[in-house]
């Protein structure tokens, strides 16, 4: 038995790790491949309601997004807990629109232009009345094609 | 003078940048495509168009939702879960019948001469209708249509709408198809102004 016991200290063999940096690389392509950098942060509650008959929007470059919603938590005590209009990075009100339209439009190549999706983020608790308002206002500025943002589920509830 | 070697360049830290990299893109990616119920809304009108009461009210499906998140459907409260049999029922009425909506004969491509229901789903809420109804109505208002257009589809073309909708990039006779069901079941939702009846906010 101890005929092939090895002689002398032998601890474990390192483990390869030559290979890690290629590993580590291969990740960080993918991720620089799929990633898109956060745009806005958000200043508004926003909990998307849930839909059964979701579509995916096609061209991420080619949305724009509005948000509505409740101040969050931070920021109620400055601007109270009314719905709010979120436009890139600021609180906006229902006359900033027009302009917002406007920037979106000049941002985007000419041939595009109409095709811009204006995808609304709007919190599942924000009563309709805001919403009607900003969909009246983007009416009159021609942005027609709108997205109601929600979550894809099963089924619905009452 | 004698030529050097060049040391070899310590590949060590390399890892550790690339970690480094890696981690900055894991923290500021975003991967979730934004999804969403697609809408067209009417383009801007300057007056009231004159032929607007000419629309008969059969043709009319009205669905009003109050502020109590209540839904009223051509004069019947009823739950959102029950809407959609509802409707698909006045969108795939037989023709002649005097309470459902009139037909009307349309050629459509690769269809012919058919009936098609000058049906209208007219959607009214109230500004204090929570975000959360409106959406589920309207959920159900495109689930009444997408199941009416994959029936039609299976039956007249042996495939699912939404599987004619996916390949339609791919040929222009699927692209056709799925037109053709688009027309005999064309998704006409009417929202109205809403009203400030109960309610503030």
């Amino acid at each position: 038995m101890s005929k092939f016991r090895k002689k002398g200290k032998k601890g474990q063999p390192a483990v390869n790790t030559a290979s890690l940096p290629d590993i580590v690389f291969m990740l960080l392509f993918f991720f620089m491949v799929t990633t898109v950098m956060r745009e806005t942060t958000l200043k508004v509650e926003n909990i998307t309601p849930k839909a059964t008959e979701v579509q995916k929007l096609e061209k991420k470059s080619l949305v724009a997004y509005l948000y509505i919603g409740k101040p969050v938590k931070n920021l109620q005590g400055a601007f109270g807990t009314a719905p709010r209009i979120q436009l890139n990075d600021a609180f906006k009100t229902i006359d900033d629109i027009p302009l917002f339209v406007e920037m979106e439009k000049e941002s985007r190549d000419e041939a595009e232009r109409n095709k811009i999706t204006w995808s609304l983020k709007v919190d599942s608790k924000t009563k309709m009345g805001i919403v009607t308002e900003v969909k009246q206002e983007l009416r009159k500025v021609n942005a027609l094609k709108l997205n109601y943002s929600t979550k894809k589920t099963d089924r619905i509830s009452n | 003078m004698g030529r050097r070697d060049i040391p070899e360049i310590n590949a060590g830290s390399m890892a550790d940048i690339a970690f480094l990299l890696l981690i900055f893109f894991l923290v500021t990616t975003t991967m979730d495509t934004d999804t969403g119920l697609i809408r067209k809304l009417p383009p801007p009108i300057d007056e009231l168009p004159e032929d607007q009461d000419k629309v008969k009210q059969r043709n009319i499906f009205e669905i009003l939702v109050n502020s109590n998140d209540q839904l009223l459907v051509e004069g019947e409260y009823m739950q959102v879960t029950e809407l959609r049999e509802k409707a698909k029922a006045f969108i795939a009425s037989e023709p002649g019948n005097p309470t459902m909506p009139e037909f009307k004969e349309t050629d459509i491509e690769g269809l012919g001469v058919v009936q098609v229901s000058k049906q209208i789903i007219s959607l009214q809420n109230d500004n204090g209708t929570s975000y959360e109804m409106y959406i589920k109505v309207q959920n159900e208002l495109v689930a009444a249509y997408n199941e009416l257009r994959n029936e039609f589809a299976q039956q007249k073309f042996n495939k699912p709408y939404s599987e004619l909708v996916q390949k339609s990039g791919s040929s222009d006779a699927i692209k056709m198809k799925m037109k053709a069901v688009k027309k005999f079941y064309p998704q006409r939702i009417s929202e109205a102004e809403p009203k400030k009846v109960g309610g503030t906010e």
